[in-house]
C-alpha cells in the first residue's frame, strides 16, 4: 500500500506505509510508558494494604500523614537519582552526603555562633560543590561513576563522623531547634504549612483530635512540600525544555549526543550537583524537624533512592525513565514500609519485599527495553 | 563569493608520529556530490572528522567560501553550515524520532518566564522532513529503536538538511544497508543535491557512489590519488585505482584460477 505526495520542490514522492508493521493496541503502547510499572505497583500496594490493614488506622489522618512523610524524605532523593540516571550516571554517595549535610547545618549553628540561615546556604554551597567535584572526576577520567561516587561514600561518611567529633567531640548534635526558632529558612524546612485548615477540619470533626481539641495532624511537613515542589519542577524540566532533552540524550547515548553538540560533561556536572542539593533538602528537613544531626543519618538511603527510581522505570544503563515513576516508586517503598509496621507484622519482611520488588522491577523494565530498542 | 564552498589545500594530519593525511587538496562545490573514495585504512575518517571540526588539521589551509577558516569544535562547523552524519547517526535508539531530530537544537518557545520544548510544532517538522525524505512517520513520539537502518539514515541527513546544512558530509551511509534500503538513501543524497547542497559522500562502494556522484577524489595510505569530475573518469578506471590495479589482477588470476578447478572436477 502505498500513497503518492505532491510537494512544492520535488515532484512525486513515494510514502509507503510498512505492510510489515501491526498496529498496536492501546495496551502495547502504554506498555512503553516507564512509569507504568510503578503506577499499577502502587495501586496494588495501595489496594493490598486497604484489605490487610484498612482498620489499623494506616488510612487515618495521622497513618496517611505517616507514610506519604516517609515517602516523601525518599522521593525528594529519588528525584535527584532519577535525573542522574536518566543521564547515565550514578551517585552512591548521597546517603553519606545526608549525613554530611546535615553536619554542615548543626555544627556551624550551635558551635561556631553563625546564625541558622548561613549555615543552610553553606550546606547547600559545600554540599554542591562536592557535588561538582564527583561529577567533574567522573566526566573527566571517564571512569565509571559507580567506583568513584562509591569513594565518595566511605570519603563523605568518614568526614561526617571524623569532623563532628573533632568540632564537637560527638556523633549526634542537637540543640538546633533552640538555635532555628524564628529563623524563616529554617522554618522553609522544618515547618509545617496549611495548620490553620487543619486546626478547622478538627473543629469542623472532620479529623481526629487529641483530648484537647487540637488535631492529631497539625499540618503538612514541608518535606512533603519540597517533595512535590521538586517532583513537578523536574519532570516540567526533563520532559518540556531543552536541557531535559539533553538529559535523555546524554544517558541514552552519550558519544551520539558529544557528537551533534550536547553538552553532556556539563549535563552530567550539574546532575550531580542536583543530586547533592537534592540529598541537602532532605538533610535539611530531618535536622529541622527532628532538631538534631547524627553522623550516621543517611545510612543506605542511596541504595533506597536507587531502587525507588528503578522500580519507577528507568534503565539502569541510562537514557530511560521518569520523574513521575520514581516519585510513585518512592510511594510504594513508603507504604510499604509503614504499612507493614501497621499490619503488625515483622518489619524484617520489608527487606525481603524490597528486594523482590526490585528484582521484578528491573525485569520488567529489561522486556520494554527490548520492545523500545526494538533488540530481541 | 567563491566558487567553491568548501576548499582544503594542502592539509595534513598527524596522530604522533603517524601521519594520517597527507597534502590532501579537494574542492567541494554547492549542487554537487562529490564522492570521498577509499579502502579501509585510507584516511577517509580522519578527513572528514577534520572537516567536521573534530580534529584540527595539523598543517595546510582550510578554506570556506574563500575565506580561511579554523574550527575549535564540531559546533563552530556546524555553525558553518557543515553537518556530518557519521556511521552511527548520532541517534538515541531510546529517544523518540523528534526528541532526537531535536537532539542539541531543541525547538523551544516562551512558557511564561520559561523556555519549553515546542513538541508540538517539533513533532510537525519531524514528521514533515522525514516525509520529505519519503518516510512515513506514525507516531513522531514513538523511540527510533525499532526503524530499520534505512530510515535512521534518512533521519539523520533530514535533520541535517532542516538545521540549514550547506554542506552534508554522509559518512558510509550504505554500509550496513540491503540494496533496497541504500537505493533510497541514494535518493535522498540526490534530493540534497537537488535542493542546492554540496554532498560530501564517503564510501569504499563505487557502484553506490558512481550513479550519484559528480566528481570523485581518491584517497589512498593518507594521500589523495586525484580529483575527477565523472565525466573524466569510467566506474572501472576508479575501481582499479582504489583496490591497486595489481591486486586486482592478482584476485581475476585467482578466481580464474577457481574456475579451471572446477570445470576439472566437472
Amino acid at each position: 500500500m502505498s500513497t503518492a505526495v505532491k510537494t512544492n520542490d520535488s515532484p512525486v514522492i513515494e510514502i509507503s506505509s510498512d505492510e510489515r508493521v501491526r498496529k498496536e493496541s492501546i495496551v502495547k503502547k502504554m506498555l512503553t510508558r516507564p512509569e507504568l510499572g510503578s503506577v499499577s505497583g502502587a495501586i496494588l500496594v495501595f489496594i493490598f494494604f486497604a484489605i490487610v490493614a484498612g482498620d489499623s488506622g494506616m488510612f487515618n489522618a495521622d497513618g496517611i500523614l505517616n507514610w506519604s512523610t516517609v515517602s516523601a524524605q525518599l522521593g525528594i532523593i529519588a528525584i535527584g537519582a532519577c535525573l542522574l540516571m536518566i543521564s547515565g550516571e550514578f551517585d552512591l554517595s548521597i546517603g553519606s552526603m545526608i549525613g554530611f549535610a546535615g553536619m554542615m547545618i548543626s555544627i556551624p549553628a550551635l558551635y561556631w555562633g553563625w546564625p541558622v540561615w548561613t549555615c543552610i546556604l553553606f550546606a547547600f554551597a559545600g554540599a554542591m560543590f562536592i557535588g561538582f567535584l564527583n561529577g567533574y572526576i567522573v566526566v573527566k577520567t571517564g571512569l565509571p561513576s559507580f567506583i568513584v561516587s562509591l569513594a565518595f561514600l566511605f570519603i563523605l561518611r568518614g568526614l561526617t563522623i571524623a569532623l563532628s567529633i573533632l568540632f564537637t567531640n560527638k556523633t549526634i548534635v542537637s540543640g538546633v531547634s533552640e538555635v532555628a526558632d524564628g529563623d524563616i529558612f529554617a522554618a522553609a524546612f522544618g515547618g509545617e504549612i496549611g495548620t490553620s485548615f487543619f486546626n478547622w477540619l478538627a473543629q469542623a470533626d472532620l479529623i481526629d483530635t487529641y483530648v484537647d481539641g487540637s488535631p492529631i495532624v497539625t499540618g503538612i511537613p514541608m518535606v512533603i512540600v519540597w517533595f512535590l515542589l521538586l517532583a513537578s519542577v523536574a519532570s516540567f524540566v526533563l520532559l518540556r525544555t531543552r536541557y531535559g532533552n539533553w538529559i535523555f540524550a546524554s544517558g541514552g547515548d552519550e558519544k551520539a549526543a558529544k557528537n551533534i553538540g550536547v553538552p553532556t560533561d556539563k549535563v552530567k556536572i550539574s546532575l550531580f550537583m542536583f543530586t547533592a542539593f537534592c540529598a541537602t533538602v532532605f538533610a535539611a528537613c530531618q535536622v529541622f524537624e527532628f532538631g538534631s544531626a547524627a553522623a550516621d543519618r543517611g545510612l543506605l538511603k542511596e541504595f533506597e533512592a536507587i531502587i525507588a527510581v528503578v522500580i519507577g522505570g528507568a534503565l539502569l544503563t541510562g537514557g530511560y525513565g521518569s520523574v513521575i515513576g520514581a516519585c510513585f516508586g518512592a510511594l510504594i517503598f513508603g507504604v510499604v514500609q509503614m504499612g507493614i509496621f501497621f499490619t503488625g507484622a515483622d518489619s524484617d519482611w520489608f527487606r525481603v519485599f524490597l528486594g523482590i520488588m526490585l528484582l521484578a522491577a528491573v525485569l520488567f523494565n529489561n522486556f520494554i527495553r527490548k520492545r523500545v530498542t526494538g533488540s530481541h | 563569493m567563491s566558487e567553491y564552498i568548501l576548499e582544503l589545500k594542502n592539509v595534513s594530519r598527524y596522530f604522533g608520529s603517524v601521519i594520517a593525511l597527507k597534502d590532501i587538496n579537494m574542492k567541494i562545490k554547492l549542487g554537487e556530490v562529490h564522492c570521498l573514495l577509499g579502502d579501509n585504512g585510507a584516511g577517509k575518517s580522519t578527513l572528514i572528522k577534520t572537516l567536521a571540526g573534530v580534529h584540527k588539521p595539523s598543517e595546510g589551509d582550510f578554506l570556506l567560501d574563500g575565506q580561511p577558516t579554523g574550527f575549535e569544535s564540531p559546533r563552530d562547523a556546524l555553525d558553518a553550515g557543515i553537518a556530518t552524519v557519521y556511521q552511527d547517526l548520532a541517534l538515541v535508539n531510546l529517544m523518540s524520532v523528534t526528541r532526537n531530530f531535536f537532539m542539541g537544537r531543541e525547538l523551544t518557545k516562551k512558557w511564561g518566564p520559561f523556555n519549553v520544548f515546542d513538541t508540538k510544532k517539533a513533532n510537525e517538522i519531524a514528521r514533515a522532513g522525514l516525509a520529505e525524505m519519503g518516510i512515513d512517520v506514525r507516531d513522531p513520539e514513538h523511540p527510533i529503536g525499532t526503524m530499520s537502518g534505512g530510515e535512521k539514515q534518512c533521519l539523520a541527513i533530514a535533520r541535517a538538511i532542516h538545521f540549514g546544512a550547506k554542506v552534508l558530509i554522509l559518512d558510509e551511509p550504505t554500509a550496513a544497508l540491503g540494496v533496497k534500503q541504500s537505493a533510497n538513501v541514494l535518493k535522498v543524497v540526490a534530493r540534497a543535491r537537488a535542493r542546492g547542497l554540496a554532498v560530501i559522500l564517503i564510501t569504499h562502494n563505487v557502484h553506490h557512489a558512481y550513479p550519484v556522484a559528480d566528481r570523485f577524489t581518491l584517497l589512498n595510505r593518507g594521500k589523495s590519488l586525484g580529483s575527477w569530475l565523472k565525466s573524466e573518469v569510467s566506474r572501472e578506471e576508479i575501481l582499479e585505482m582504489m583496490a591497486g590495479g595489481q591486486e586486482l589482477a592478482d584476485l581475476e588470476a585467482e578466481l580464474a584460477e577457481f574456475d579451471r578447478l572446477d570445470t576439472k572436477a566437472i
